[in-house]
């Protein structure tokens, strides 16, 4: 019950916030926007048991990326964007086909294999931190040490193109 | 599983309420008359002279990249100390590998001059 309550409400402010991101004419407004999505998405994982991918959703996503989304917005010094009053001609000619065709194909998968006999239980989800970090630390431990000289090779790579010209 | 989260919910909301509540309070019991000057940025008293959304310099451009990589390398921590007590010195040993490979990039940079703003 209350796990539904909290879904319902994470949910309603992820669509909110992905609503907003389109409809704000600054880039920075959507970029923000966005992070809100990516943090309500978090909280969907979390109630669903997820606490390891809510933890990357807002350690990678709303960190990470979102520094380069407002880096690129900042370095480009994008302005609002200027929206012609008649909209877009490509939306114009394959909007109306392409909305039909997502109802049509979403309409078939629904009467075709219909809800899932067994529905999504929230909160029982098997892929914890102590799994996942079992696995990290026992099974998979070259790779986990390999994967340190690939972000050195990447920590390098960023340097070395950024300072050629030098 | 989520019931563990209540009290992080309850933080939240709790959290929303005080900042929606400040704002929605004080617009309401605050007077409103703005003026041009009221309404410059305030940079110690002087007045700025030009326009604040400029192009940022792509020195910024490093220091991003460098912020997303060891970005990455904090998801590694996560499991890790989740796990530390049960891994034990050999999880410790393995970690303290993985970061030290990282820090003679860290070095590495530092040498280089790229954490230099110039």
């Amino acid at each position: 019950m209350l796990e539904t309550v909290l879904f319902l409400i994470f949910a309603a402010i992820c669509v909110g916030g992905a609503i907003n991101l389109l409809a704000q004419k600054h880039p920075i407004s959507s970029a923000l926007s966005l992070i809100v999505v990516m943090g309500s998405l978090a909280m969907v994982y979390l109630l669903l048991g997820a606490e390891f991918v809510a933890a990357v959703q807002i350690i990678i996503y709303a960190g990470a990326i979102m520094v380069l989304f407002v880096f690129v917005i900042m370095l480009l010094n994008a302005g609002e964007e200027e929206r012609s009053a008649t909209g877009s001609r490509v939306a114009m000619v394959l909007g109306v086909p392409g909305l039909l065709a997502a109802a049509v194909t979403t309409g078939w998968v629904l009467t075709r294999h219909g809800p899932a006999s067994t529905p999504v239980v929230l909160g029982e989800f098997h892929g914890s931190a102590h799994a996942i970090g079992r696995l990290l630390f026992h099974e998979f431990l070259l790779p986990f040490e390999v994967t340190s000289v690939l972000i050195l090779v990447a920590i390098m790579g960023a340097v070395v193109l950024a300072r050629r010209g030098e | 599983m989520p019931q563990n989260y209540v009290p992080i919910f309850i933080f939240l909301l709790i959290a929303f309420l005080i900042g929606a509540g400040t704002v929605l309070v004080a617009s309401l019991i605050r007077p409103n008359n703005p003026d041009k000057v009221k309404l410059m940025p305030y940079e110690c008293g002087i007045d700025p002279v030009d326009s604040a959304r400029k192009r940022y310099t792509v020195r910024f451009y490093i220091v991003a990249i460098l912020f997303v990589v060891f970005d990455v390398e904090t998801v590694f921590l996560f499991p890790w100390a989740v796990q530390f007590k049960l891994l034990g010195l050999f999880g410790f040993v393995e970690m303290m590998v993985f970061l030290g490979i990282l820090i003679v990039g860290y070095i590495w940079i530092w040498k280089k001059g790229a954490l230099e703003w110039i």
